[in-house]
């Protein structure tokens, strides 16, 4: 049994990937919780998917993923900030309209003659393919994205809490949310190497939905977020390893588990 | 002196739309002050206002230091993971920097706020689990533990059980000896008339005054309009529904 658990991760192909499963854990984790108590999910999925022309366009011309997802996701907020300044439209519109727009154009890119056959791995992620440099960077990002909620959590709960009253009581709602996006968007450019453009929402929303439904204080939700993601990341990587099933798959539909699970239990207050 | 001095104060939410023009007025330290009108007759944006707030403002406002605000309990997200105490805790978050841990002065402070709100025995149940009363009770602690000599209230007493509304009003009497401003924003007319100043708004200052000789019938009439009922014997009351957001 304990080789079970234990042999999977002799290589260091899969130490890499474990250690990039548990950073992003840590990014993921919390900013989950954040993101779904500001009613934010869905903003947050279309951003992931907003970003795969910067993906496209950075794996055609041999860039770094890691500044294509910046481009793409810089490139998906301009559009919706654009589209959501008509009062006619509102944001969800604009969200709608330009993530449609930019995955498709990026669907069009990636599958054009000239583009490598590396659709899939902007899809859907290769944990197993992280070098030591993608590993290095995700891990930057991902402990400065740790860090700066763990920092913001005061005046994020005040906003989130309560938003009339957040000011005198020293939070700016308006800098919370968008501070909150700037850190999404810095999570989705770190997970995209490991986790891809369609899976990597799994291990940001699934962890701090059964956090939340089980948990009644903030501090023990952000805990059980993290512990949630970890474990769905190490638990992905041994399911993937033994049944022969792709990794990022494998590691979004175990952080799925516990969310569905949660659903089952009662809420209590 | 005064806590509170407002001078031709108007302003709204986009230019060239007020939503309330014209407010003058001032209360001293130790007074409540009972700030009527309709729904959408100002007292929200005469409150957004004195926060600092407003998009939109011209006019004079001095206050004796920032002001605490406590909202309607309807406005507190209910599925929120914290208790009452952590609530409470929240009004010292404002003096607390960012990387300094809240440590037992604050929560001596937010258990010492329950207390005096008559919910000590509550303090680590759930907020969400809590009754609308006992909700706003919270929310009123929380404004205690921000120590502002300044309170802002909008509609504290609308809608919360009677053990709850007696335990407000009997803080509202600590806090007047504590020589605190309190403008509490209500639809009671009766309720208003028992404080110090009466505030009568729609979308303009109609009348400030001591509520004996501010809250006259006419005065009512043109600050309720048509929300009013006038009972027998002279009596007014209004009818006003609780607010639908």
């Amino acid at each position: 049994m304990l080789g079970w658990l234990t042999d999977p991760f002799g290589g260091a192909i899969m130490q890499r990937a474990l250690a990039e499963v548990l950073v992003l854990a840590l990014a993921c984790g919390p900013l989950g919780v954040w993101i779904l108590l500001y009613r934010d999910a869905y903003a947050a999925e279309s951003m992931s998917h907003g970003m795969l022309p910067g993906l496209v366009v950075a794996a055609l011309v041999g860039a770094p993923l890691l500044l294509g997802a910046a481009g793409g996701v810089l490139l998906a907020a301009v559009g919706i900030a654009l589209v959501a300044r008509d009062e006619r439209l509102g944001g969800d519109v604009g969200v709608a309209v330009c993530v449609s727009a930019l995955f498709g154009l990026g669907a069009m890119l990636a599958l054009s003659p000239a583009a490598p056959p590396r659709l899939a791995e902007l899809l859907f992620g290769d944990l197993l393919g992280v070098t030591a440099a993608d590993l290095a960077a995700a891990g930057a990002l991902a402990v400065g994205v740790g860090v700066a909620l763990a920092a913001g959590s005061r005046p994020l709960a005040l906003a989130a809490f309560e938003r009339a009253s957040a000011p005198s009581l020293g939070a700016r709602p308006a800098r919370c949310e968008l501070g909150l996006l700037v850190l999404l968007a810095v999570t989705t450019v770190a997970a995209v190497q490991g986790l891809g453009n369609l899976l990597l929402f799994a291990l940001v929303v699934a962890p701090a939905a059964a956090a939340l439904r089980v948990g009644r204080r903030l501090r023990t939700v952000l805990l059980t977020s993290v512990a949630l993601a970890a474990l769905a990341g190490v638990a992905g990587l041994l399911v993937s390893f033994h049944l022969r099933i792709a990794t990022g798959a494998a590691v979004a539909l175990c952080a799925l588990v516990p969310a569905f699970a949660a659903l089952l239990v009662p809420v209590r207050r | 002196m005064s806590a509170v001095r407002v001078a031709a104060l108007s302003g709204g939410y986009r230019p060239g739309q007020d939503a309330v023009r014209d407010v003058t007025f001032a209360a001293g330290p130790g007074q409540v002050v009972g700030v009527l009108g309709p729904n959408g007759g100002g007292k929200t944006t005469l409150f957004r206002a004195l926060l600092g707030e407003l998009p939109v403002q011209r006019g004079e406002i001095a206050l004796a230091g920032a002001p605490a605000y406590v909202p309607q309990t309807e406005r507190a997200r209910l599925d929120f993971p914290v208790s009452a105490l952590d609530v409470a805790l929240m009004g010292a978050y404002g003096r607390t920097p960012w990387y300094r841990r809240l440590g037992r002065r604050e929560r001596e402070a937010a258990r010492g706020a329950l207390d005096r709100v008559g919910l000590a025995a509550v303090a680590d149940e759930t907020f969400g689990g809590l009754s609308g009363g006992q909700r706003q009770r919270v929310l009123l602690a929380r404004a205690l533990v921000q120590d502002a000599p300044v309170l802002l209230l909008d509609e504290p007493l609308s809608g919360v059980d009677g053990v709850s509304a007696a335990g407000i009003e009997r803080v509202f009497g600590e806090l007047r000896d504590e020589g605190r401003t309190l403008l509490v924003a209500t639809h009671d007319v009766h309720q208003a008339a028992s404080w110090d100043r009466a505030l009568c708004l729609h979308g303009r200052q109609v009348a400030f005054g001591k509520p004996g000789e501010t809250l006259t019938p006419a005065v009512l009439r043109a600050t309720y309009g048509a929300e009013l009922i006038v009972l027998e014997g002279g009596d007014a009351a209004v009818g006003v529904g609780h607010h639908a957001h």
